[in-house]
């Protein structure tokens, strides 16, 4: 299966007052057509600064150092800002945390709508407006046609975040970069818009890179699933197979620490200290100094990545060499 | 609840109301009527000392206001509120309050915002003991602050530094701290963990049951995450539209939910432990405090409701552990639920 996005290598880095700081450090993976990729990894892990670096978004200071991202073969970070921008809404399109800094709340519903489909699409006013009143109904607002003359602040949280995702599905994106889209709502409308964003990429072949915090969320919608950590990759596998066990220590830890709805009075698993900030870098593993079982080599060499199962792993204890020792 | 438990809190008939009118001058031009937001309508529960009660619910659901009424800064429009046998509403001055303020002390969600970036920890830690006249300035009250540090797993030379030079975590350890200086027999912790990471939400759940086993805290705990209160609760009330529809032993609750909300709340909560599981879903969104549906004000989202639930409001009956307020359990008409709760509600609701 050829990859519809591809990142390379990825390095971004942050120059303030005469420092460099790295963001995040040689992030490889890869998303396939009509795949949902989740993206997951505790606040400062680097996610949102790799979804921003896909949608060409990074502002200074912040700025790509190394790598390469392709999208459908070709290479998309060395484009100009014009070409990146009819790439953008066309292509590429994202969804954000929090639906009112997505709209525009002195535009309505329907002129925003109608602004980006006729921005890439060649239809005429009347063709946009028919279109967007389809997309109001498939993301399942009442009365649709009405709620095109709406502003955001007629509408709750979880009807912007419809809005929102029918801004991102209106020109038929062959990818769409998800941050956090549910963080904001309640549970119960988180789970009305996971199922909606689920079952609208299935029928479209949309792949997604869907950026969170939340495992449950992970679990809820993704295929696949790569774990982040101070800037890098540690694990990256099938949703199922990872959650059920996770190789990479971390990944482990932060499963263990999530509270288990069926397994009341147990102390819950703890990681001992915090996540290295990016201005006091970890030299070996990054994450060695919260390790329980890290070895020697781990506070030195930068691990590789290793074959776990059916997971990558970026752990010198997924080394063959070294389990074939030990 | 029953009389073996020693209450130390006795919420009755709370009711909380907010005045949401247009300003005078825009009624009379326009006849536009008063309006009013029925924040918490008539909640009754009690706390046992020593232990943690829970109330959850969406945004909007009443939960932080019953927190604000209990801690003293929101004034119940009807009802009372009695801790430690004493009505609260009946203090008439500042002064009769401070026994009751020194009892009864608050963690926020935000450790961000609920510490003054002004002052050094030492400080915000020291003044609640100033402020209730339990120590004067002086080696006994910098030992005092020290050894609530280290309590709360930071280190005495932490007091000179300022909030921004702490973590998130290490924020809410120094609220705890704070909250713990004047000794309290009560804390209210009004979602003292959702601006945390998981791995740091670990931390202080863990650091929470460690200091109740100590001290024999009680919590007023206010969450929407029902995995945290499923780790923290031992009874819980589940709130929807500013009254509880479900209350009791959170073990019961969580494991046999009667309410057709508890139910359906229990299913959209996404379980890293069992991915892709076929869940029902709630449909809708929960209506406006403003013009709360009559009836019972879950009836137009619940897949069991009939003419009476629109008509009449229900009234709580006891099942075993807990109460419940919901017509269809008291008639008989709730659908078994399979053991594992995982398959669809909404489709065993058709079989029965």
């Amino acid at each position: 299966m050829s990859a519809l996005l591809k990142v390379e290598g990825l390095r971004v880095e942050i120059a303030r007052r005469g420092r460099v700081m790295t963001a995040i450090d040689d992030v490889s993976f890869e998303i396939a057509a009509g795949e949902i990729l989740g993206v997951v990894g505790e606040s400062g892990a680097g996610k949102s600064v790799t979804g921003t670096a896909v949608l060409g978004l990074l502002e200074r200071p912040a700025f790509q150092a190394a790598g390469r991202i392709l999208f459908d073969g070709r290479r998309i970070d060395t484009l100009d800002e014009d070409a990146m921008r009819a790439l953008r809404g066309r292509e590429i399109a994202a969804v954000f945390q929090d639906p009112l800094t997505s709209l525009d709340p002195l535009m309505t519903i329907g002129d925003q709508l109608t602004e980006t489909i006729r921005t890439h699409l060649d239809l005429t006013q009347a063709e946009a407006v028919e279109r967007a009143a389809r997309l109001l109904a498939e993301v399942g607002i009442p009365a649709p046609r009405e709620r095109l003359a709406s502003y955001p602040h007629e509408m709750s949280g979880g009807m912007r975040q419809r809005v929102v995702l029918a801004l991102a599905f209106s020109c038929e994106p062959r990818l769409i970069i998800a941050d956090e889209p549910t963080t904001a709502l309640d549970v119960s409308i988180q789970a009305q818009i996971l199922d909606l964003l689920r079952a609208m990429c299935r029928e479209r072949g949309t792949a997604v890179m869907l950026v969170t915090h939340d495992m449950g969320v992970i679990a809820e919608v993704a295929d696949r699933v790569a774990v982040m950590y101070a800037g890098r990759l540690v694990e990256v596998g099938p949703t199922q197979s990872l959650l059920a066990e996770a190789a990479h220590p971390y990944t482990r830890g932060l499963m263990g620490s999530i509270p288990d709805m069926h397994r009341r009075d147990v102390e819950l698993a703890q990681i001992p200290g915090s996540m290295p900030r990016p201005d006091a870098p970890v030299p070996g593993c990054a994450f060695h100094p919260r390790c329980g079982q890290a070895l020697p080599r781990c506070a030195v060499e930068r691990p590789l990545t290793f074959t776990a199962g059916a997971s990558e792993v970026a752990c010198w204890l997924a080394d063959p060499a070294a389990r074939s020792a030990a | 609840m029953n009389g073996v438990k020693d209450t130390i809190l006795s919420v009755d008939r709370l009711t909380v109301r907010f005045d949401a009118s247009p300003p005078l001058l825009k009624r009379l031009v326009t006849g536009a009527g008063r309006r009013t937001v029925h924040a918490v309508e008539e909640v009754e529960f009690e706390v046992a000392r020593g232990s943690t009660f829970a109330l959850v619910g969406e945004s909007g659901c009443g939960k932080s206001t019953i927190a604000r009424a209990i801690a003293g800064i929101q004034r119940p429009s009807g009802g009372s509120v009695s801790f430690m046998g004493v009505d609260i509403a009946g203090f008439r001055t500042r002064h009769a309050a401070m026994p009751y303020r020194r009892n009864l002390q608050m963690i926020f969600q935000d450790p961000y915002a609920s510490l003054n970036p002004r002052w050094r920890v030492g400080r915000i830690i020291a003044e609640p003991i100033l402020t209730h006249g339990l120590m004067t300035r002086g080696a006994a009250l910098t030992a005092r602050v020290a050894e609530l540090l280290e309590t709360v797993g930071l280190s005495p030379g932490d007091t000179a530094k300022f909030p921004h030079q702490f973590s998130g975590g290490q924020r809410q350890r120094i609220s705890i701290a704070r909250a713990l200086a004047a000794n309290p027999a009560f804390v209210v912790c009004d979602e003292p963990t959702s601006a945390l990471d998981v791995s740091v939400q670990a931390q202080i759940l863990n650091l929470m049951r460690r200091l109740q086993r100590e001290r024999g805290l009680t919590y007023l705990l206010i969450s929407h995450n029902l995995a945290v209160v499923a780790h923290m609760a031992d009874d819980m009330g589940v709130m929807y539209l500013g009254r509880l529809v479900e209350q009791g032993d959170a073990g019961q609750i969580l494991g046999r939910p009667l309410h057709p909300y508890t139910r359906l709340l229990l299913d959209t909560v996404p379980d890293p432990r069992a991915p892709k599981r076929d869940r029902a879903r709630l449909a809708g969104e929960v209506p406006s405090p403003l013009a709360p549906p009559t009836g019972c004000a879950f009836h137009p989202r619940c897949p069991l409701a009939n003419a009476r639930c629109a008509r009449e409001r229900p009234l709580p009956i006891r099942v075993e552990a807990a109460l419940v307020a919901c017509h269809a359990v008291e008639e008989g008409r709730l659908p078994s639920r399979p053991p594992a709760a995982q398959q669809s509600f909404a489709t065993s609701g058709d079989a029965a």
